[in-house]
């Protein structure tokens, strides 16, 4: 197998006093999507979050432990240049509503005050709805506001703002939740193609998205990683009992 | 069924005629002033009355430039010093509402609304205009800008409050700085409700007269320099509203009638500010 594009290594998170995480030790491969799964309140969320450091910005908020991107400690690097490396969409759609959808997908550049020339704006505004599945829909009005989207597409194309950085790790934290079930399944056949360009983690609820997208997956429980492995064996053999109970259903 | 149908008729109908009463009687005072404002004032509204320096006692005519153009200064002065110092005070309240520093400032600012204006014209009397010996434009909008503050800290503290939290995470999970999310992302977020804040503050500083008594004090002739004394609305108004004589009676009434039409313009524009910059969540 080669190197992990993403490891952690004992990683403690903690809220306060609270324990969220404990000594989670997990490996990304490089273009695959891995799949977080739990319960509520298990750190799924908390997981992702310590990955791009946005963990620790929360008031009380700590970690402890090694998340290494690429072979480089995660911990050593400046969050702002670690954050550009590592995408991330949320929940509920958080497109920037005082811009339009062009601004939208360059903000990550403009914000960070990169000047780029006008064709090389378009160029990556382009390619980035496209990736997203999301250019035929709203080609025509590039600079109406993002918020005149429908949720489905508002999450699309807080994904196109994702990729227009070329992340090296893409992560998404319940993407779908808050969408119907036709936008969630773009939204799931815009993963399986990314695969091929970006390594994804993915962290959800919906055992049957984990089951149709992901190659691997990681079940965590109560703050622990339970389980972790290839997603078939996860769904057919699962090692623990947390997880085999999760699986089919008896709890979660 | 305790209650006949017609009964609760006429409750309904006895509540809603009490409220139209309160309406009115809350109303009513509002609208008196504006009439009788507007009676006394057309009379002496005209071109003339706007671009004309004040004439001695006894000559007919004059008008109230000197003011209108001393008002302009001072306000524009202090919105100048207290808009950023304002912002940027709303916005760490905004951001940091459970230091210890927080909760000191909070109140401080709390203190600062209710301090009458009167007393904050003394106070930069003593501080500003006795060491440098002469009363200025500048000192008045010194005092001006203090009474601004609060109004444009709680509305940029209250409008940021209201930007969802999930607006700051997109941006600094794009790698965005903080400072550079702060002034990019979460400012422009609220920005109608800031503007808001700002114009408010305008209205409510530029018919305060207490003040500017003992700081810009006034000018009988035009004045762009801001360390010299300067002439202003309500100060003009004050003046001559006290003399004896019936000319500048007049001109006070004309001085009321254009502060009040700038203060109503000032209000309706929060209002469109409000509208037109209103985002979306």
């Amino acid at each position: 197998m080669e190197s992990p594009i993403l490891k952690t290594v004992d990683l403690n998170a903690y809220f306060g006093k609270t324990h969220v995480l404990k000594n989670v030790n997990l490996e990304v491969q490089k273009n695959s999507i891995t799949a977080i799964m739990g319960p509520s309140g298990c750190g799924k969320s908390t997981f992702i979050r310590c990955v791009n450091r946005l963990h620790e910005l929360t008031e009380h908020a700590t970690s402890d432990g090694q998340i290494s991107l690429n072979g480089e400690d995660i911990y050593k690097m400046s969050p702002t240049l670690l954050r550009r490396k590592v995408g991330m969409v949320f929940q509920r759609p958080n497109p920037f509503n005082t811009m339009s959808i062009y601004q939208n997908v360059i903000a990550g550049y403009t914000l960070n005050g990169n000047i780029l020339s006008k064709t090389d704006k378009d160029q990556i505004v382009e390619e980035s709805l496209k990736q997203a599945a999301l250019w035929n829909e709203v080609k025509d009005n590039l600079h109406k506001k993002g918020t005149f989207l429908s949720g489905g597409q508002q999450q699309r194309l807080c994904i196109a703002r994702s990729l227009a950085m070329k992340p090296a790790l893409l992560l998404l934290d319940e993407p779908t939740s808050a969408l119907d079930p036709i936008s969630t399944s773009k939204i799931e056949e815009l993963l399986l193609e990314f695969k091929s360009s970006y390594t994804i983690l993915i962290v959800t609820h919906n055992m049957q998205q984990a089951g149709r997208v992901s190659d691997y997956t990681a079940f965590f429980y109560l703050g622990e990683l339970t389980e972790w492995d290839k997603t078939t064996t996860i769904f057919t053999n699962p090692k623990h009992i947390q997880t085999q109970n999760y699986i089919t259903g008896r709890f979660g | 069924m305790r209650e006949g149908i017609r009964y609760r008729e006429f409750k309904n109908l006895a509540f809603r005629i009490l409220v139209i009463l309160v309406v009115t009687i809350s109303v009513a005072p509002l609208i008196a002033i504006l009439v009788y404002i507007f009676k006394q004032g057309i009379s002496v509204i005209n071109w003339g009355f706007l671009v004309h320096l004040p004439k001695p006692v006894g000559e007919t005519g004059g008008g109230i430039l000197n003011a209108v153009i001393g008002s302009f200064l001072i306000i524009a002065v202090a919105a100048l010093i207290a808009i950023p110092v304002g912002v940027t005070v709303g916005v760490y309240f905004s951001e940091q509402s459970k230091t210890g520093i927080f909760r000191t400032a909070h109140l401080a600012v709390d203190i600062l609304q209710g301090i009458p204006s009167i007393v904050i014209g003394i106070i930069i009397y003593v501080w500003f205009v006795k060491p440098f010996g002469k009363f200025s434009a500048l000192s008045g909008s010194i005092a001006l800008a203090l009474m601004m503050l609060p109004s444009i800290i709680k509305s940029t503290e209250e409008t940021l409050k209201l930007v969802p939290l999930s607006l700051k995470e997109a941006s600094l999970a794009l790698g965005v700085p903080y400072y550079k999310t702060i002034i990019s992302v979460i400012i422009p977020a609220g920005l109608s409700g800031i503007l808001n804040g700002i114009i408010l503050g305008i209205a409510r500083v530029s018919g305060e007269t207490a003040p500017l008594l003992f700081t810009a004090f006034g000018n009988p002739f035009v004045n762009f320099n801001i360390l010299k004394p300067t002439a202003s609305l309500p100060l003009i108004i004050f003046n001559y509203a006290t003399s004896p004589y019936d000319e500048w009676h007049k001109l006070a009434w004309g001085a009321s009638f254009i502060l009040v039409v700038v203060i109503l313009v000032l209000n309706i524009l929060t209002k469109i500010a409000e509208k037109k910059w209103k985002v979306q969540f």
